[in-house]
């Protein structure tokens, strides 16, 4: 298991057709990510980040070559596949921490749990997961709009654990925090990797990259040194 | 179960958007309350006829071929009768012939003017005149007050009549266009009872007087507007018709008989012309009402699009998606329908009282079905308005969903 790559980029290249001609957003980019390994994917805005964690996130398939998450290829998965990955593989962390206004804290972190096992969790692993993030049972009640910024990263953070996923994926995660809250978030990341996750994180912030083992420079669609 | 977070979503959603959800249901319960009523009122207007005509069920009115003007069945009290043209009438054999095939039965013929003129007190109206021979009002009216015809100069009165008039025994009615010679006066001596609706004899709104009297009057002894037969058998009523008309038509088609289902047929087939065009300007409503629920859950998928981008990020299925949001429009139509139909047992209810001042059928199943008909019409709207919009929220694409704000 350990030496084969959890994502696996061959040779992908994504094309928004548009009216006034053809945006290539990736060109021809290949890359390997092996389990456990924490990469920060660096470059300027409108080189490609976004589209490259849209493809990796499985929201969005290529136009031509090969992406594989966890051994599955996407490119011949239906939408309901590609869904179910996410929800399985993938967890998600948001600069803007994207919480459902309409659920509680705990509800949202139970929601991905309900859409896989449709059964809810009477064992407290919700509640002991909101706990390991730093929010208690009184917070859990509240809903996002009710929590501060920190404390609804932190409750992300769990949403993104609930289903075991391999890989966590994080869009700029500390884009909205102070720099002390950023760090506990960071130091948080850096923990989860150490107990084995796999994390791609997008950022252009060289004090958040300095945590990954591994940065990767896109510009232009293509990648850097 | 994983059907109670989409609909508790849709529910939360629902009560967010309190006023605009209830404004969007309270739509809904005009329409359904439009449509119900409605229909409430035809199924009554119908079941009251029905009632009405059943009561006269044994009775079969034979009446002579008018010429061209075949068919057309005018509502009793109007002018009922064919009118007296001289060429149109039953004479005094078909009678001896009608009362040797009904030998069992009572045969009544019935000189009968229609829209008479008549003068009670200072007032003029119209009126139907009755000519029977005193026995034939024995055996075919009731009598609520006074007696039955004695003497030629009696007349006995409807109590549609008798009610709009204050009359009593011994009141005066002139009968007769002054303008146009002669007025008899009549003394009141009898009230006919409420009689249902019949195809010969309407005594409500009717002055009945001695057949002698009326031949006095219009002329035309022994040629008779009508002929009723009461038949002693109600289960043999379509054979006596049937014999009367093969004996009296065998040459050519002399007179027609009907009897109360006959009437009964076009009266419906019009109650529910009538019924099918009023319940449809109500369902003009109910459509109506679909645009705002179609607003609503437009706006509700607009609002939501950045919120069903995340949803469908980390992990949730176009159809779960599609789910929510129909949960959220049958949430607007169950309210709105359930609330429609509580109010559509009082507005029907109120109808009836109003415009047939009979709520008698009212608890009837076929009565109360409109109501759930119309509760079923309008979930199935709110549904149905709320299809696209959820169909559109589902195929959102979850990167751009995510994107906006």
């Amino acid at each position: 298991m350990e030496n084969l790559p959890v994502i696996r980029l061959d040779h992908v290249t994504k094309i928004y057709p548009l009216a006034g001609g053809n945006v290539v957003a990736l060109d021809n980019v290949s890359l390997t990510i092996m389990p456990g390994e924490f990469i920060a994917i660096m470059g300027p805005s409108g080189s490609g980040k976004s589209t490259l964690l849209n493809q990796i996130g499985s929201l969005d398939i290529p136009t031509s070559g090969e992406l594989c998450i966890d051994g599955i290829n996407i490119r011949h998965l239906t939408d309901n596949e590609l869904t179910d990955l996410r929800r399985d593989k993938i967890g998600y962390i948001f600069q803007n921490f994207n919480l459902i206004p309409l659920l509680t804290a705990y509800e949202n972190v139970e929601y991905p749990f309900l859409l896989r096992y449709h059964e809810h969790d009477d064992t407290g692993y919700i509640n002991r997961l909101l706990s390991s993030v730093g929010i208690d049972r009184d917070l859990a009640v509240h809903k996002p709009s009710e929590l501060s910024g920190g404390q609804q990263q932190r409750v992300a953070i769990a949403r993104a654990l609930v289903n075991n996923p391999p890989i966590l994926l994080c869009d700029e995660p500390t884009g909205n925090l102070d720099s002390k809250t950023g760090l506990q978030i960071m130091e948080m990341l850096r923990s989860l990797n150490q107990q084995g996750r796999t994390i791609i994180m997008v950022t252009h912030d060289p004090a958040t990259a300095a945590y990954a083992h591994k940065k990767v420079i896109i510009t232009d669609g293509r990648i850097g040194s | 179960m994983i059907g109670d977070i989409f609909f508790s979503l849709s529910m939360r959603s629902v009560r967010l958007h309190f006023l605009r959800s209830l404004l969007a249901a309270l739509g809904i319960v005009i329409g359904v309350v439009a449509i119900s009523s409605m229909g409430i009122l035809g199924t009554n207007m119908t079941l009251s006829v029905t009632a009405s005509l059943s009561e006269n069920a044994n009775e079969l009115s034979v009446s002579p071929v008018s010429g061209s003007s075949g068919g057309g069945f005018s509502p009793p009290g109007i002018s009922s009768t064919t009118s007296s043209d001289d060429n149109e009438y039953i004479d005094r054999d078909q009678v001896r012939d009608i009362e040797r095939v009904a030998s069992k039965d009572t045969v009544i013929p019935i000189y009968s003017e229609s829209r008479e003129t008549i003068t009670i007190g200072d007032e003029e109206t119209k009126s139907t005149i009755y000519g029977l021979e005193p026995e034939d009002v024995v055996a075919s009216i009731d009598i609520t007050d006074g007696s039955y015809l004695k003497g030629t100069s009696g007349a006995i009165v409807g109590s549609e009549l008798q009610d709009q008039y204050d009359l009593h025994i011994g009141s005066r009615i002139k009968i007769g266009d002054p303008d146009e010679g002669t007025q008899h006066v009549v003394r009141v001596v009898g009230f006919a009872a409420e009689k249902g609706m019949s195809m010969a004899l309407n005594p409500d709104n009717a002055i009945i007087v001695d057949a002698k009297l009326f031949v006095d009057w219009y002329g035309g002894e022994n040629e008779y507007d009508q002929v009723l037969v009461i038949v002693s058998d109600i289960n043999t009523v379509n054979t006596v018709g049937n014999e009367i008309e093969e004996q009296l038509n065998r040459k050519e088609e002399k007179v027609r008989v009907r009897d109360s289902s006959s009437m009964l047929q076009n009266i419906t087939s019009t109650l529910s012309t009538l019924t099918s065009f009023v319940t449809a300007i109500g369902a003009i409503s109910l459509l109506v009402a679909a645009t705002s629920i179609f607003n609503v859950m437009m706006m509700s998928v607009t609002e939501r699009i950045k919120e069903i981008g995340i949803l469908r990020s980390i992990g949730t299925k176009k159809r779960e998606v599609l789910r929510m949001f129909l949960y959220e429009a049958t949430i607007l139509g169950l309210v709105g329908s359930l609330i429609g139909g509580v109010m559509s047992l009082i507005g029907g209810y109120i109808v009836c009282l109003i415009m047939l001042s009979n709520t008698s059928y009212f608890w009837m199943p076929a009565s109360l079905m409109n109501i759930v008909n119309g509760v079923v019409v309008g979930i199935f709207i709110c549904i149905f308005s709320g299809l696209y919009p959820a169909w559109r929220a589902s195929n959102l694409n979850p990167i751009e969903a995510l994107r906006s704000d």
